[in-house]
């Protein structure tokens, strides 16, 4: 869309316009950005200059200890070895269920886009509800079967629990994704001799790197910040990093230290940050495409 | 579908094929069949289960003496689960007012040729890509009136500023909703700023033509043009409110008392720490309710939509 006051002469109030737009706009990005720096000074803090200064006051020293004692020595609720066995533990669970969704997502939106059977678009109507569902209604149901297969308290498990529930997701992706490739040249393909296989790895899959790219971030992000099946269905040693920042932030033995806390809440923000600077345009791709069919 | 495919193509269809069947033929079934087994029993199964524990007296463990309604009418009578619901409404409304307005108007301004437009577009999606774990944290730490915000304006010279919010229980819930606005505004901008560059060119210059101002052409023709992505935007940040859980975790774990609970945290104390599994059972049904009278409409609208394409 064109901007409407291009082309017409610029006028005095225009200018006033525009420096006022640009002002409301700084201001709010300083909104967005505040927590964060907040974040960042008060990590480099140490506890008497906490108490002392104000939340934008500058540390005197950039001072690393909070974040090494984040890492490796803060007591998160049973245990005190820091976060990082927790933010293992997340790449444990995100990497094989980024991997496993994904493909499964990709088949699944294949086969619902050009392999198309009686009831295969039932079915993908009844998957969509998948998307929605609050969580809550098969949190119980989960645990027990977690726990029948003999998989509670593991990272197998959560990698099990975010696979069901991210495949309705990843279908979507790919489905949307797929159903703008025609019919007929899977069909001429069939003809040449093709199988099912061969047409998806030699055809389908050389065309498909940008929504593989979009939901590969999608999931890393959703499964590395969820909380609710980290903390329902972990244990104690195979906690995800987000259910491990919560019992360390909310663990207070003597004082609080905001500075660890900061700390460890920026560690484990680290992940899906960088994702997202260095694939910022997936990264959206990826919100808005589930957003607006999911 | 079905006679849509059998209309259009010339080649063989799927019910006209000789009976022949190869592996070839099996194998779009073979290889759904994981996802559909999975989603009929850990979506609908497992719906249908906690369906039938919110009707039985389970408290520890699921057992299956049935007591009608009773969990539902316990639930309703229960201070913890109206605090809960009564809190949905708050933080809910202000929650997606807030983000729609502050949604489309940063889309609109961001909209007029900006300079570093795509810095600022980084600037304001980036909380999006964070756990609510973090935003709680970060925002529980800028919030507390011991060292945080009040301190600073304190410090600043206005001896008398106030902000305790989140230890109030009549105001915290109103700390959530700043939080959840300052994680999930950016990205209903970055979804009118989609819609917006959607919005047809020629329209906007034959209104221009016609001597419309600019803010008339907005009010008349570009806001009325982005409804579909109102409606999209409704729906997935009621979606996100029904679900709230971990920001509630990380920013108030519910407190003072009980007085920031959502629907969801009151479901995951009764069921894995209150040993009330009826109960809890009976609160997810009535979520799960929430989110339907929700979606139904929508789904139903955009089935619709697709039909008319």
């Amino acid at each position: 869309m064109s901007n409407p006051s291009v082309g017409r002469k610029k006028s005095g109030l225009d200018k006033l316009l525009r420096v006022a737009l640009y002002t409301v706009l700084l201001i709010v990005a300083a909104f967005y950005l505040m927590p964060f720096i907040v974040m960042l000074l008060t990590s480099f803090k140490d506890v008497e200059e906490i108490r002392t200064g104000t939340l934008l006051s500058l540390p005197s020293v950039l001072n690393f200890e909070s974040w090494s004692k984040a890492w490796s020595s803060a007591c998160t609720g049973s245990s005190c070895g820091g976060i990082s066995p927790y933010f293992m533990n997340s790449f444990q669970i995100v990497l094989p269920a980024v991997a496993i969704s994904t493909l499964l997502g990709a088949i699944n939106g294949y086969v619902i886009s050009l392999w198309k059977f009686r009831g295969s678009d039932l079915f993908f109507a009844a998957l969509l509800v998948g998307c929605f569902i609050p969580f809550q209604v098969i949190l119980l149901p989960m645990a027990r079967t977690l726990g029948w297969l003999g998989i509670a308290n593991t990272t197998t498990g959560l990698v099990f629990v975010h696979v069901v529930y991210g495949v309705a997701f990843t279908t979507l992706f790919f489905r949307n994704f797929y159903q703008s490739i025609p019919g007929e040249l899977v069909k001429a393909a069939r003809l040449d001799g093709a199988g099912f296989f061969t047409i998806f790895y030699r055809i389908i899959l050389p065309v498909s790197t940008p929504i593989i790219v979009v939901t590969i971030i999608w999931q890393f992000t959703q499964i590395w910040n969820d909380f609710l099946f980290g903390v329902a269905f972990s244990g104690f040693d195979t906690q995800p990093v987000t259910v491990a920042l919560n019992n360390l932030v909310n663990t207070s033995f003597g004082g609080k230290e905001y500075n660890v806390d900061m700390a460890a809440a920026i560690i484990a923000a680290l992940p899906t940050l960088a994702v997202y600077v260095f694939a910022g345009k997936y990264f959206v791709r990826g919100l808005t495409a589930g957003a607006v069919k999911g | 579908m079905n006679t849509k495919a059998a209309n259009s193509g010339s080649g063989p269809t799927q019910s006209g094929r000789p009976a022949r069947l190869s592996l070839a033929d099996w194998m779009p079934k073979i290889v759904m069949a994981p996802t559909v087994i999975v989603t009929l029993v850990c979506i609908y199964g497992y719906m249908i289960w906690t369906a039938i524990l919110s009707f039985t007296g389970s408290r520890m463990l699921p057992s299956y003496k049935f007591v009608g309604f009773d969990q539902y009418e316990r639930l309703f009578n229960n201070d913890r689960w109206l605090v809960a619901l009564s809190n949905l409404g708050v933080f809910g409304g202000l929650f997606i007012l807030i983000c729609l307005f502050l949604g489309v108007t940063l889309a609109i301004f961001l909209d007029q040729k900006i300079r570093a437009e795509g810095a600022i577009r980084t600037i304001y999606l980036y909380p999006m890509a964070i756990s609510f774990i973090v935003t709680g944290t970060a925002w529980k730490w800028l919030l507390n009136p011991t060292n945080g915000f009040e301190k600073m304006m304190i410090d600043f010279g206005f001896e008398d500023f106030k902000f305790d919010w989140l230890i109030n229980p009549d105001m915290v819930v109103y700390c959530l909703v700043i939080a959840a606005v300052w994680q999930a505004s950016g990205f209903v901008m970055a979804l009118f700023l989609a819609g917006l560059r959607g919005v047809d060119g020629d329209l906007i210059k034959a209104a221009h033509l016609d001597g419309a101002s600019t803010f008339t052409t907005y009010r008349r023709i570009i806001l009325p043009s982005l409804k579909p992505v109102f409606f999209s935007a409704l729906v997935i940040l009621s979606h996100i409110a029904i679900k709230s859980f971990d920001l509630v975790a990380a920013l108030t774990n519910g407190g003072p008392g009980y007085s920031s609970d959502l629907p969801a945290n009151f479901m995951y104390a009764h069921t894995f720490t209150r040993s009330q599994i009826g109960l809890g059972s009976a609160s997810a049904m009535v979520m799960l309710g929430c989110v339907l009278a929700i979606l139904i409409p929508y789904l139903y609208s955009e089935l619709r939509g697709e039909r008319h394409e």
